[in-house]
């Protein structure tokens, strides 16, 4: 595709529809410079410092080399030349319903989602549906004095806010996407919970106005004050089709004293598309960071949802599962650092690989020498559905306080035709007694999951499970 | 004693004929025939590492083992050409030796999937599917947690040979077979379980076929029939007298005759 193509929107012409008229036109930019950078941040009109900071982290992730470990094959073959990294209206896309596989499409129709739904989901299309929902809740969100905003408009009316915390958890300096992401990154959640304020209902990235579809770059920041609450939702089972190879996104965490924040995703990318993200969330005294992270598709994840205690007393969670199939590879995991006394965290990574896909496990916990009396869980379960298939764990532990307790487990199970056989004994399918044997290894993952998502993911790994017993 | 095809008995429920199978180069079967009429219950015994379970796997449809040789036939139709859920759909049933953990899958959703594969949604339903489970659990003292629990996972031994009985009154079979649910459970469990036995099949279409190394569950079910399995073979096939007789005197004086007949 050229340079700088001028595309009409092809769904600009909804009637019902509250797309920005100024909006109804892309541009595409391939490559990266300093200038792509500068216009970037001159499009959507940013304060000097934003600016500053995007030029920064642009030259960092220009002299950054490139990680070393994951899967280094595939991270050099991502052609950063050819990605577009810019889209102007930051709204839908000029693909087509027809451009969507075939294999996808069926998935979304054995879902059982409606099709315009499915458009919606596979970023063909704008979602106006929800509208109506999303303003009931954002109306609630209101009154609480909760601000709930994408995170262009939160820079634009909460600039103080922003800076303060913007870059605050994971400096752009952190790893090589990171600097990426905060040089290009554009959409993404800003939310702001008032001290006390108890947010009651999971807070869903899809109800979220003018940013309907999953961005390349997304940038979220949430900050829960004072002994306030709040579990936010991003993503869904459903594959997400995209026709964009690169998704770098940077989430930061701050809970306030006494603050829980839980930050669940499900993501279930088409097996084209690299997933290099950076999430990292700071507990405060008695503070609770909860990260629950599903992982489906994809060709490459990278992913290791981090916790700093910081606070005395604070707690950290990291329930993630991953599912790798053919041609897929997750490297995911978690993080947790221990800096201050009394501090607990507890890591449960899961994960099933099958027609030769690759899973790894990947954590670090480490505890500082003055942190007395923390608490450590890991436990890491890998089941493999083959003989193709690959699962790695590299566990890295660093107490440096006696005083810790700290328990490990790993497991590595196979299914046993015995088990395949008892289920079928009962009136199941080969395939239906996989899915009960698969989503059984899943459940302490699902049924964390809002209720709707956890029947999803269920009918999911059903699917995947089809056809793959001869 | 064999008997040839188009000699099948179509009064039987079960009809087993000069069955030959075993795993890898290594026959287990060699030759077994037995036929069970609806309504009757029968039982094997034989040594350890006879081919009892062996026979139950091969007629539930384990797909690790290979049947070189014979019929198996449920009411006449033929089960060998059948998947095992296709056989479970068909009314057999087999309560596991070694029932298999599942873990993250809970028991109340498996059976309530279990009914709805085999008896169909209907049966699965509402009210009075909950009446029929509550029932079931009663009678076999399982205490109501047991439905948020994970199959067999962490399950004691005899709380194993409750579930596979609790499962067999759920799924009401034609066919039951019983590999060695006797053993591990206790006293009261073995008469809740004979009952339960008892229950299903006299008096009814279906049949059990109980395999067991004790005469004490035979006691309380009164088997029509006990055949003797040496060797891959049944060479002793008699009344209740014969169970008392291997209880006195074990299994050796067969083997003389298993070695006549040229088996052992
Ligand atoms: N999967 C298998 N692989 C190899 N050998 C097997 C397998 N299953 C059974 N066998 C062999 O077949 C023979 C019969 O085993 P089976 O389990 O049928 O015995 P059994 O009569 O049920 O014994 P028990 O009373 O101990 O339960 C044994 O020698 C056993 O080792
Ligand atoms: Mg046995």
């Amino acid at each position: 595709m050229p340079v700088n193509q001028v595309a009409e929107e092809a769904v600009g012409d909804y009637k019902a529809g509250w797309h920005d008229p100024e909006n109804s036109s892309i541009r595409f930019d391939f490559g990266l410079s300093e200038q792509v950078v500068r216009e970037i941040s001159a499009i959507k009109e940013e304060p000097q410092w934003m600016t500053d900071i995007r030029v920064k982290a642009f030259h960092h992730f220009m002299e950054r080399p490139m990680p070393t470990w994951g899967s280094t094959e595939l991270l050099n073959s991502i052609k950063f030349d050819e990605i577009c990294y810019f889209l102007r209206s930051g709204e839908g896309t000029e693909d087509d319903w027809d451009d969507v596989p075939e294999a996808i499409r069926d998935t979304f129709d054995k879902l059982g989602i409606p099709e315009a739904e499915q458009k919606w989901l596979s970023g063909v299309t704008a979602q106006y549906e929800s509208e109506a929902v999303y303003h009931s809740i954002r109306e609630d969100l209101e009154k609480q004095g909760v601000i709930f905003l994408d995170m262009d408009s939160g820079l634009r009316e909460h600039e103080d806010i922003v800076k303060k915390y913007f870059c605050s958890i994971i400096p752009y300096q952190d790893n090589k996407f990171s600097a990426l992401n905060t040089a290009v990154w554009s959409g993404g959640s800003f939310i702001y919970v008032p001290k006390g304020v108890h947010v009651e209902m999971p807070v869903q990235a899809y109800f979220r106005i003018n940013a309907k579809n999953m961005g390349q770059f997304e940038r979220t920041l949430i900050i829960a004050d004072e002994g306030s609450s709040i579990h936010y939702v991003e993503g869904c089972t459903a594959p997400t089709y995209s026709t964009d190879s690169l998704h770098s996104a940077v989430v930061e965490l701050i809970a306030m004293p006494g603050a829980y924040i839980r930050y669940t995703t499900i993501q279930n990318w088409s097996n084209n598309v690299y997933n290099l993200v950076t999430k990292r969330g700071i507990a405060h005294e008695n503070a609770t960071v909860e990260w629950v992270d599903g992982n489906i598709g994809s060709k490459l994840t990278m992913k290791y949802p981090a916790v700093i205690l910081k606070g005395e007393g604070s707690h950290a969670e990291v329930i993630s599962v991953a599912y790798a199939g053919e041609g897929m590879h997750q490297d995911a995991g978690a993080k947790v650092h221990h800096l201050a006394s009394n501090t607990t965290s507890k890591i449960l990574s899961k994960s099933i690989t099958k027609d030769g896909g690759r899973g790894s496990y990947r954590g670090l916990v480490s505890v500082s020498r003055k942190a007395e009396n923390c608490k450590v869980n890991v436990v890491c379960d890998a089941l493999i559905l083959d003989e193709q298939s690959q699962s790695d764990t590299y566990p890295t532990m660093e107490i440096k306080n006696s005083s810790c307790r700290c328990e490990h487990e790993a497991s590595v199970s196979k299914v046993s035709d015995d088990q395949l056989f008892y289920l079928m004994s009962r009136g199941h399918s080969e395939n239906e007694a996989l899915a009960m044997i698969v989503n059984g290894f899943f459940e302490p993952f699902v049924r964390e999951l809002p209720m709707e998502y956890a029947v999803e993911l269920n009918q999911l790994m059903a699917l995947e499970m089809e056809g793959s017993i001869g | 004693m064999a008997m040839g095809h188009g000699e099948s008995n179509i009064e039987a429920l079960l009809e087993i004929q000069n069955l030959h199978a075993g795993i890898g180069d290594t026959q287990i079967l060699k030759g077994i025939n037995l036929s069970i009429a609806p309504g009757e219950i029968h039982a094997i015994m034989g040594r350890n590492g006879s081919g009892k379970t062996t026979a139950a796997n091969i007629i539930m449809g384990h797909p690790d083992f290979e049947v070189e040789e014979g019929d198996v036939l449920l009411s006449g139709e033929n089960l060998l050409e059948l998947e095992p859920w296709e056989r479970a759909r068909e009314g057999v049933f087999l309560s596991f030796q070694y029932p298999q953990a599942v873990p993250g899958l809970q028991v109340g959703n498996f059976l309530r999937k279990s009914v709805a594969s085999i008896r169909g949604e209907e049966a699965a339903k509402g009210a009075d599917f909950r009446g029929e489970l509550n029932a079931a659990m009663d009678t076999l003292d399982i205490p109501r947690n047991f439905l948020s629990r994970y199959v067999n996972d962490g399950f004691s031994g005899g709380e194993k040979k409750r579930f596979e009985i609790l499962q067999l009154l759920l799924l009401k079979p034609k066919l039951a077979i019983l590999d060695e649910t006797d053993s591990g459970l206790d006293i009261d469990g073995i008469k809740t379980v004979a009952a339960g036995i008892n229950a299903a099949v006299r008096g009814t279409d279906s049949a059990a076929l109980i395999i067991t190394h004790y005469s004490r569950i035979l006691e309380h079910v009164q088997p029509d029939k006990i055949h003797v399995l040496i060797g891959g073979q049944i060479v002793a096939t008699g009344g209740p007298e014969l169970a008392m007789q291997l209880e006195e005197r074990g299994y050796e004086w067969l083997d003389s005759k298993a070695e006549a007949e040229g088996i052992a």
